[in-house]
């Protein structure tokens, strides 16, 4: 393929009016100053818009009785590409499967959504929170009362029938 | 105008040296708070904020910074010129403006107070003096360094000054031959009872205000410092409040040369079309103008009158320091070539020829008989808005900002032979 190569036309160097051409540069910048919409947004106070397929803290749904949805099956813990969920399964009287130990490591954590993707009960999802400083790593590995007691907005999957979430 | 007693005037004196520094420091704080408030407004951004209202209190969060920071000393720089550098270079900035009249004269029970630090009678030319000598700080900071930017920082300062002060002086002198005198209270009189200097001689303070910005290093002849060549220029080097003295003598300069132009230019603390603030000294008294007949009026002097016109020259600078700062966020720098073209092949000869002008007018309104007055006084602006014309119309015909190449059709049709 050739190179096309596109001319650019400017006033010649010699030609051109240093005094206009900064007169017309102070008028701009003096209306950019007086102009009150400015880009920045005022983060803490002004929250920041997150889209409804943000992908960020994860949280565990409970069913109404305060036992998490979890029956782990375990597909999460194989499906996440990062490895960043432990769980170790146990089984109660009546047969039910529940969590002994769930916890997500969200340093570990690509947020990929996939175990929200693979969950057959809707139990863990990817939500839209972001806000999770600590003081400690440790503190970055939530436990399964921590996701429990997450209570931020989940993440919504993606709809083939509308691709672009419109 | 009753005297003030020689221990009064003592005490006055210390009182409006404390003051005028303090406020200056002020002053100089809130510069760069305007300086980073208004750069931001301009790039559609917010700037500092957060610390206190309005980030009001940004500046002082920057000095404890500074304060607190850990200063570096070059191993290899001179130690004693590189800590003198910041030094030199802050002091110069501080005391020029001593001389400036920021206010009315105030009647206290003790006597009438001038509100000027120093009332020297060679007001301009001590300001020319000591004014240039901040670079000497510059030089020797860029110098002591030994640092191959900071030393290129501190060549160009000394050049850039040297070149642009033959401008600053020669467009004063026109400014001294219409006051008569180089005290600047006298001037500030001589605008109170004509007009403002800027119109009779427009031309006079273009050629100021340009000489001032490179002056003062300010964009767009900020070649000292010309971040994208010589890192940050001669203070490179510098950390912590060694680094922040410069800052301050920086902005130090900027204000000292608005309030400077506010005095020269713009009648001072004059307030326009208000005889109650003229306070001229007339045979031992102050006087607010002259009747129909002749007869001296007396003027009254009172505190009010004092805070007005301090009010008015606090605006008339305020308006310098931010059209610098405006200036400084449009325009880009200049190549240096293009800054040595301007201070000697422009500058130096339109400020001569506006002399011989100016002195010329002079002249001849002198012969005809017109030497004070309405007439005198518009005959000179309308000499001086030609004269303006002339000069708006030779910068247009780009002949300060040109390519690299040599201009002209017949330098680009034969490419430079390249050995």
């Amino acid at each position: 393929m050739a190179i096309s190569v596109k001319l650019v036309r400017r006033p010649e160097a010699a030609r051109s009016s240093y005094l206009r051409a900064a007169l017309k540069g102070m008028s701009l910048t003096f209306r950019h100053m007086v102009n009150p919409r400015k880009v920045t947004r005022s983060y803490p106070e002004e929250p920041t818009e997150l889209h409804a397929r943000w992908r960020g803290t994860h949280r565990m749904e409970v069913h109404a009785d305060g036992r998490p949805k979890c029956v782990a099956c375990g597909l999460c813990p194989t499906v996440c590409p990062a490895n960043c969920i432990r769980l170790v399964g146990g089984e109660d009287d009546q047969g039910n499967r529940y969590p002994i130990v769930y916890e997500i490591d969200e340093f570990r954590c690509i947020f990929c959504g996939m175990c929200q993707e693979v969950c057959p009960v809707e139990a863990i999802h990817v939500g839209q929170h972001f806000e999770n400083a600590e003081y400690t790593r440790e503190r970055f590995v939530y436990d399964l009362d921590r996701l429990m007691e997450q209570e931020h907005p989940v993440t919504a999957l993606w709809d083939p029938s509308d691709p672009a979430s419109e | 105008m009753n005297e003030l007693s020689p221990t009064a005037s003592l005490i006055a004196a210390a009182v409006k040296v404390l003051a005028v520094f303090t406020a200056l420091m002020v002053a100089i704080m809130y510069a760069t708070w305007a300086e980073r408030r208004i750069s931001a407004f301009i790039q559609d951004r917010l700037g500092p904020n957060r610390v206190g209202p309005f980030g009001l209190l940004q500046p002082i969060a920057d000095g404890l910074k500074n304060i607190i920071k850990e200063e570096t000393n070059p191993a290899t720089a001179s130690r004693f010129f590189f800590v003198m550098g910041p030094m030199l270079s802050i002091m110069p900035a501080l005391v020029t403006f001593a001389v400036i009249p920021f206010a009315a004269p105030l009647p206290t029970p003790w006597g009438t107070v001038d509100m000027i630090v120093a009332d020297l009678p060679v007001g301009v030319l001590y300001i020319l003096a000591i004014g240039s000598l901040g670079v000497y700080g510059i030089f020797l900071g860029g110098w002591s360094s030994n640092n191959k930017y900071a030393l290129l920082g501190g060549l160009r300062a000394s050049a850039q000054m040297v070149s642009y002060e033959v401008g600053l002086g020669l467009s004063l002198i026109p400014v001294m031959m219409l006051a008569g005198n180089v005290t600047l209270t006298r001037m500030v009189a001589d605008q109170q009872l004509g007009l403002w200097y800027v119109l009779p001689l427009s031309l006079g303070f273009l050629l100021f205000l340009i000489s001032a910005f490179a002056e003062t290093n300010r964009l767009p002849f900020d070649m000292p410092e010309a971040e994208s060549e010589l890192v940050t220029g001669y203070h490179t080097e510098y950390s912590s409040m060694k680094f922040s003295m410069f800052f301050i003598a920086e902005y130090a300069h900027v204000i000292t040369a608005s309030a400077l132009m506010a005095t020269l230019f713009l009648g001072g603390w004059d307030i326009p079309f208000w005889t109650g603030d003229n306070f001229i000294p007339y045979e031992g008294g102050l006087i607010s103008g002259f009747t129909a007949a002749g007869e001296p009026i007396a003027a009254q002097l009172s505190i009010w009158t004092t805070l007005l016109t301090l009010g008015a020259f606090m605006l008339k600078t305020t308006f310098f320091v931010v059209l610098y700062i405006w200036v400084r966020w449009t325009l880009p720098r200049f190549r240096y070539d293009q800054v040595m073209h301007l201070g000697w092949k422009v500058m130096l000869p339109t400020a001569l020829a506006y002399v011989m002008l100016v002195g010329g007018t002079i002249l001849v309104l002198d012969q005809l008989g017109v030497s004070a007055g309405p007439g005198f006084g518009l005959a000179l602006t309308a000499v001086s808005l030609v004269a303006t014309g002339m000069f708006a119309l030779y910068l247009d015909r780009g002949r300060i900002i040109t390519g690299a190449a040599p201009a002209g059709r017949a330098a680009r049709a034969a490419p430079a032979a390249h050995p």
